[in-house]
């Protein structure tokens, strides 16, 4: 395993080894680009894990200071953790799902498609559905996605089933088991799925894509990829030039240190990404970096989210098997006449008895929020997920107040729902009870937002430098060896799970700076 | 379809490792064969006449006629030790049950644990829901009482499935009461 010295100044420098990071890591080291990835949280492998909803939260997520605000519900019932991301080695995607799905055309040119609505700073991708597809089937590939390269889809657990069955009599058509990041049978080294239902607890048979366990040993074994656990960044610098040179971190021990760098891509997830550069001012960056558009920590997309369970006279089980191999894609469409722009999806989820109690009806007690507890053994459970529009007020800002154990300022995550999210959830609500209703529930729950899963925008992408933050390959506007590689770079951020995106874009950016590197440029 | 047990089962290894890491947990409570009375009988900076209040509102609270005491004793515990670690934690708990005993006392002229009917106790609950006491107490209740694993079995919920070999061939689509596609 490669080690850098700190003063090498030929190293990219990547903050965060999820989805984004990890991927670009490995795909540079492939190429022969050395690369120290920063990562704040510990290197914790899958024997590890553990099949227990709360502990398994303690060892993984992300549980720094973090402050919220905004009419969004999540901020009123969980007003310190806005968003359920991680912080460990392989960042989220030791969390997710792993449902992987392709924008649609439409989703890359919002401000064509939706024209102007009111309240929401919608602006077009600087790239089109075609030229990403490419980096689509390179990003498919590299997951196994199900019903992609002749994989397999997954066999439909029980809580697919119900959903499947509802689904059908309501004459909905594209119902699968989705197209997911998780083996139905063995490949790449990895075995195929054991229905254990603990997906977002971290996978203990590894079927499920991470990068912990793909991507990053992969990338080690180059001897061009050096990863630092429990490594906090604190700061980018940059030199008189205006060019980044390198980044301040924060040890183990919480002992400062300084790691050089030709160049930095900043992959913290959508919350830390604006936190850091926005932390990194300096006397000629008094805005923080790359941010003379003023969009840094702008437009913060999470998602329309919300969930529907539906109780049954029968058991279900739904917490057997595959957490979210389920979908309905019919609603992903922009159809206006539904009352809204944009589209959602339906995908099924389960969570156990400890969740259930903390997110069915945060706040709620007495008898009717425990006889929807004792049905938990009838439930069947779906997530609802669309496009959310982006406000240039819902932001990442400094919190003026919290400073974090190293004595950073927080991020504060305010969020309005516009008022097409909220329309959408509430049709959204309706066709969830209604797939269950079709097949005998006796009552339907619609479940409130949980904390942001999915985390898009905050660093958006531009045509132009005055509008966004990067450019189509997610450099900088302000500053050339300057990155940005996570799903903060999403000019939108579409009805389906961002992913297989982030993860497209991470493998086309890796590309672009191979080059550019070999060409001098950066 | 498997359903699943809801009786309990505790392993001896389980119930040695709770005892080693000194949790109140209602495994050893109901292992032992404790009761309300008996279970504050080790002491604490609370009053038992305060401790049993605490167990009846969270009964109250999620009431789960299932469930034994033992639970919610399991769940209310630890503010005993919290209560002694912060005096501001412990005039906090004092002060929310006497209230409750004096609203009891002012509308049915007895104490909220004597109050017969739950939906009496209730509506004084609905008093305080907006106080500092009900929120603290409520929300920590939500975790320290569903997340005891040995109650799990009762919701119909399996728990850690890993180390079973998951669910592959043990029901994860066993369902069979679906109408035909
Ligand atoms: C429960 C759950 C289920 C999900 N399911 C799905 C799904 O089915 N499909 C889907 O597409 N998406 C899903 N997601 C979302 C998905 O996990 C994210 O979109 C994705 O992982 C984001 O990638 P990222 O690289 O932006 O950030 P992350 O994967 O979150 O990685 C960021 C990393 O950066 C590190 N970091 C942050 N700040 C610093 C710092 N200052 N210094 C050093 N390191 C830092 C963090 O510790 C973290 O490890 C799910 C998420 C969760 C939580
Ligand atoms: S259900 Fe499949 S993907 Fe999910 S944790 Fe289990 S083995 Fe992994």
């Amino acid at each position: 395993m490669a080690q850098f010295g700190q003063n090498d100044d030929s190293v990219v420098v990547i903050i965060g080894s999820g989805a984004g990071g990890g991927t670009l890591g490995n795909e540079l080291a492939q190429k022969g680009v050395k690369v120290v990835i920063l990562e704040a949280g510990p290197r914790t492998e899958i024997q590890d894990f553990v099949n227990d909803e709360w502990e398994s939260f303690s060892q993984l997520a992300w549980t720094d200071a973090r402050v919220s605000s905004g009419s969004w519900r999540v901020a009123h019932d969980f007003p310190n953790l806005p968003a359920w991301i991680v912080k460990s080695v392989g960042g989220s995607t030791t969390h997710w799902a792993g449902a992987s799905l392709r924008f649609e055309e439409h989703e890359f040119k919002v401000a064509s498609a939706y024209g102007g609505l009111h309240g929401a700073n919608l602006l077009d991708w600087p790239i089109t559905k075609a030229d990403l597809d490419l980096w689509y089937e390179k990003a498919e590939n590299k997951l196994g996605v199900t019903r992609t390269n002749k994989i397999p889809g997954l066999p439909g657990n029980n809580n697919f089933k119900v959903m499947e069955a509802g689904a059908r009599k309501l004459g909905y058509k594209e119902v699968h088991t989705g197209r997911m990041a998780i083996n139905s049978e063995p490949r790449d080294g990895r075995g195929a799925c054991q229905q254990i239902g603990f997906c977002f607890q971290g996978c203990k048979s590894g079927a499920k894509w991470s990068t912990l366990y793909t991507e990053i040993p992969e990338g080690e074994k180059t001897g061009n990829l050096e990863v630092r656990p429990n490594s906090h960044v604190a700061k980018i610098e940059h030199d008189q030039t205006g060019k980044v040179s390198g980044v301040v971190y924060f040890d183990e021990k919480g002992v400062e240190q300084r790691q050089k760098a030709r160049i930095v891509c900043v992959a913290g997830n959508s919350i830390e990404s604006p936190r850091i550069l926005l932390n990194s001012a300096s006397n000629m960056f008094p805005d923080g970096l790359a941010n003379s558009s003023g969009q840094v920590g702008r437009n913060y997309m999470r998602h329309m989210t919300g969930s529907v369970y539906g109780v049954f006279e029968k058991p279900v089980h739904m917490y057997r098997g595959t957490t979210m191999a389920g979908i309905i894609r019919d609603e992903s469409r922009n159809d206006p006449s539904r009352g809204f722009l944009g589209g959602y999806e339906m995908e099924t989820l389960s969570l156990g008895v400890p969740f259930m109690a903390a997110f069915l009806n945060p706040g709620g007690w007495g008898r009717t929020f425990t006889s929807a507890m004792e049905a938990y053994p009838r439930m069947a459970g779906m997530w609802l997920v669309g496009e959310d529009m982006p406000q240039e007020t819902n932001r990442i800002t400094l919190d003026a107040e919290v400073k974090d154990k190293h004595g950073l300022p927080v991020a504060n995550v305010h969020y309005d729902d516009h008022p097409n999210d909220i329309a959408m959830r509430n049709h959204a609500y309706r066709q969830g009870a209604a797939v269950y209703e079709a097949v005998g529930a006796t009552v339907t729950y619609p479940t409130p937002p949980y904390p942001s899963t999915h985390n898009m925008g905050t660093n958006r992408m531009s045509e132009k430098a005055r509008d966004g933050v990067v450019n189509k390959f997610g450099q900088t506007h302000d500053i050339p060896n300057l990155f940005v590689s996570d799903g903060s770079q999403f000019t939108s951020g579409a009805a389906c799970n961002p992913t297989l995106t982030i993860v497209a874009l991470a493998i086309r950016q890796a590309d672009h700076i191979a080059t550019a590197m070999q060409r001098r440029d950066i | 379809m498997r359903e699943v047990d809801p009786r309990t089962k505790f392993s001896r290894r389980f119930l040695l490792k709770a005892a080693a890491a000194a949790v109140p947990t209602a495994a050893i409570v109901s292992a032992t064969g404790l009761s309300i009375d008996d279970a504050w009988a080790e002491g604490g900076v609370l009053e038992p006449s305060t401790m049993k209040t605490l167990v009846k509102v969270a009964r109250d609270i999620y009431p789960h006629d299932f469930l034994g005491d033992v639970y919610y004793i399991a769940a209310i515990k630890p503010w005993n030790d919290k209560a002694a670690a912060d005096p501001q934690v412990k005039a906090m708990l004092e002060d929310g049950v006497r209230r409750l005993d004096q609203d009891a006392k002012d509308r049915h002229k007895t104490t909220y644990a004597d109050l017969g009917w739950e939906d009496d106790r209730v509506a004084l609950l609905r008093g305080v829901q907006h106080t500092d006491f009900f929120n603290k107490v409520r929300s920590d209740l939500v975790v320290s009482l569903y997340n005891q694993k040995e109650l799990w079995p009762k919701f119909g919920y399996e728990g850690s499935s890993a180390e079973h070999g998951g669910y592959l061939t043990r029901g994860f689509n066993d369902i069979d009461w679906l109408p035909k596609a």
